[in-house]
């Protein structure tokens, strides 16, 4: 226990300072001060994109906002003003519908896979999901028309729907799958040591411990698809007049950006551009949303 | 430190003649009147890798088994093996038995759930619910419907943490985050938790080691007031530990039982080498 009794100490004498670099040293110091800012570079060329698109949007859009832009339907060709209220509730309808179809199943299977882990099975569903998630949007359009407009007889909002909630079972699959793994497997054991079955353990325990997580999946997701075209084309369709009926052709905000920019009218490109900007602004809020909203109140300390 | 004359700080009336000269693999000609749990030959594999080899052993009601040996000694797998907290792991695969007072635990048909009402388990990490304190304790008597009403809940509530010796500390915040509390505190909410299930074996797994010597004094005190009701486990790498909270203690070495006896004896007086060595330092 007692070792040699320390006495007071002298520095070794052939140590270099330490300020002494060799051109090595320099070398190697420039080199990591280099890479490191080309990183930086990296970093801000990414973030670049938002930046110019919010500005141009801000620029050309914004002088076409006003009250009537939001309430209103749009004005027949040739006349100014008019609006995209009928877009604006479209993509919430059918956000909202896509949401009621898809999020249930895309939670549960996401449960699904966190509990089975590797089974084969659950291999197989993990892999299809993947692949789904990067079925081109266009596709699932085609398919839903092909399946549900020509079945139904005609474009819907439901259609719509449909072919939105496609493309959101994968991603929250997905997310939430990740989510549940992320909950300490403690946890979990410490509830079916109470003598929980596996389904109280998961409804009780794991799912709320792993709700901020899910919840911030699903609004990105909810956003994501919010901005979708291509699947609404031969699906909701579109529809210059008011519509809420589940059954009827819908209006969309990306359809009716759509629209308006392959038109050759000056009018109707300054209404894209605010229906653009206020569509970025929805899916911005969103993921605002998603990020400081959704906080448990028993998050730890 | 290295006083193999520990003693533990409390005389102990010798209540059970669990025999101290037996050989572990040896059954006691007399078994003890109250026996809580009892192993024939358990041996538990990982896939291909055997943790446990033939392990026989008996610990009695209302007292507190100790069991001790180095890391991967196999003595955290059978204290999981006896509420078959092991079913989660894939892979696995167990031969021989344990009893709880007398009924297989491993018998076909059985429902885990059931076991594991009457087995509560404290873990190493602690790991209260990201629930209100409050909701903690009565989530499980609740789901295992061990409370009628709301006055019921709230009196099982409060006396399973004053069992705990929690209650005097949140009383005031009960339905504030049990993520909130302390470590120490977080781990006596969990021992609450486990209580309010009214359970009669409590398993615990290191459950100081993550804890401060204030906070590991407290859990050491709890353990020795709870004995009075319920049979207890507990797995510890810190051998002052077993000597201070436990009645009998298990040396596990490699996957196998090398000598159990009462604390007292088997400290100061072990049988085999290896535990000696084990207990003086030597090794593990």
């Amino acid at each position: 226990m007692s070792g040699p009794a320390i006495g007071p100490m002298t520095a070794p004498q052939h140590a270099a300072p330490l300020d002494a670099l060799s051109f090595r040293d320099r070398r190697r110091r420039i080199s990591s001060r280099v890479w490191l800012a080309l990183t930086g570079v990296a970093a801000a060329l990414t973030v670049l994109p938002l930046l110019l698109i919010f500005f141009h949007l801000l620029r050309a859009g914004l002088g076409s906002l006003n009250p009537e832009f939001f309430t209103s339907v749009p004005a027949p060709v040739g006349q100014p003003g008019g609006g995209v209220g009928n877009g604006v509730l479209g993509t919430f309808l059918l956000v909202g519908l896509a949401g009621a179809m898809g999020l249930p199943v895309a939670i549960g299977a996401g449960v699904y896979l966190a509990e089975a882990e590797g089974g084969p099975m659950a291999n197989g569903i993990r892999f299809i999901t993947d692949v789904m998630n990067g079925i081109p949007s266009i596709v699932i359009g085609i398919f839903v028309w092909a399946w549900v407009v020509v079945a139904m007889g005609g474009f819907s909002a439901f259609a719509g729907g449909v072919a939105l909630a496609i493309m959101l079972l994968p991603m929250v699959t997905r997310t939430t799958e990740e989510m549940v793994r992320l909950v300490p497997r403690e946890m979990k054991e410490g509830a079916l040591a109470l003598g929980f079955t596996r389904w109280r353990t998961t409804l009780g325990v794991v799912l709320p411990a792993a709700r901020s997580g899910i919840l911030t999946g699903v609004l990105i997701a909810l956003a994501r698809i919010a901005g979708e075209t291509a699947p609404l084309l031969f699906t909701a369709f579109g529809n210059p007049f008011w519509s809420a009926g589940l059954g009827e052709p819908i209006a969309a905000l990306p359809v009716q950006i759509f629209q308006y920019a392959i038109s050759p009218f000056e009018e109707q490109h300054k209404q894209a551009w605010a229906a653009s900007l206020l569509l970025i602004a929805l899916v911005l809020a969103m993921n605002l949303a998603a990020r400081f909203l959704i906080r448990s109140p028993y998050r730890s300390r | 430190m290295q006083d193999t004359t520990v003693q533990a700080p409390v005389q102990r009336a010798p209540a059970l003649p669990l025999n101290d000269a037996a050989m572990p693999t040896e059954t006691p000609t007399q078994a003890p009147a109250e026996l809580a749990i009892r192993a024939d030959d358990f041996s538990f594999w990982y896939g291909g890798t055997r943790a446990l080899n033939d392990i026989t052993l008996e610990m009695p009601q209302k007292q507190v088994t100790a069991l001790i040996g180095p890391s991967g000694c196999g003595k955290s797998t059978f204290l999981r093996s006896i509420n078959r907290m092991n079913d989660l792991i894939p892979g696995i695969r167990h031969d021989g038995d344990i009893t709880l007072r007398g009924e297989s635990v491993y018998r076909t048909g059985l429902d885990v759930v059931q076991l594991r009402k009457r087995v509560g388990m404290v873990f190493q990490k602690s790991n209260p619910f990201p629930k209100s304190i409050y909701e903690n304790v009565a989530y499980g008597a609740r789901v295992n419907g061990l409370a009628k009403g709301r006055r019921a809940l709230d009196d099982l509530v409060e006396h399973s943490l004053k069992q705990a010796a929690l209650w005097d500390e949140v009383s005031d915040r009960l339905d504030r985050s049990a993520l909130g509390l302390s470590g120490g505190q977080q781990q006596r909410l969990c021992i609450a938790r486990a209580l309010a299930v009214q359970p009669e074996v409590l398993l615990m797994d290191e459950p100081a080691s993550a804890l401060d010597p204030i906070a590991t004094q407290k859990i050491e005190e709890l353990i020795y007031e709870l004995k009075d009701q319920y049979t207890i486990v507990i797995v510890t790498h810190n051998m002052q530990q077993a000597a201070r909270v436990s009645d009998y203690t298990a040396f596990f070495y490699m996957g196998s039982l090398v000598e159990m006896g009462r604390t007292n004896t088997l400290f100061t007086n072990p049988r085999e080498e290896r535990t000696e060595a084990y207990i003086t330092g030597r090794f593990g």
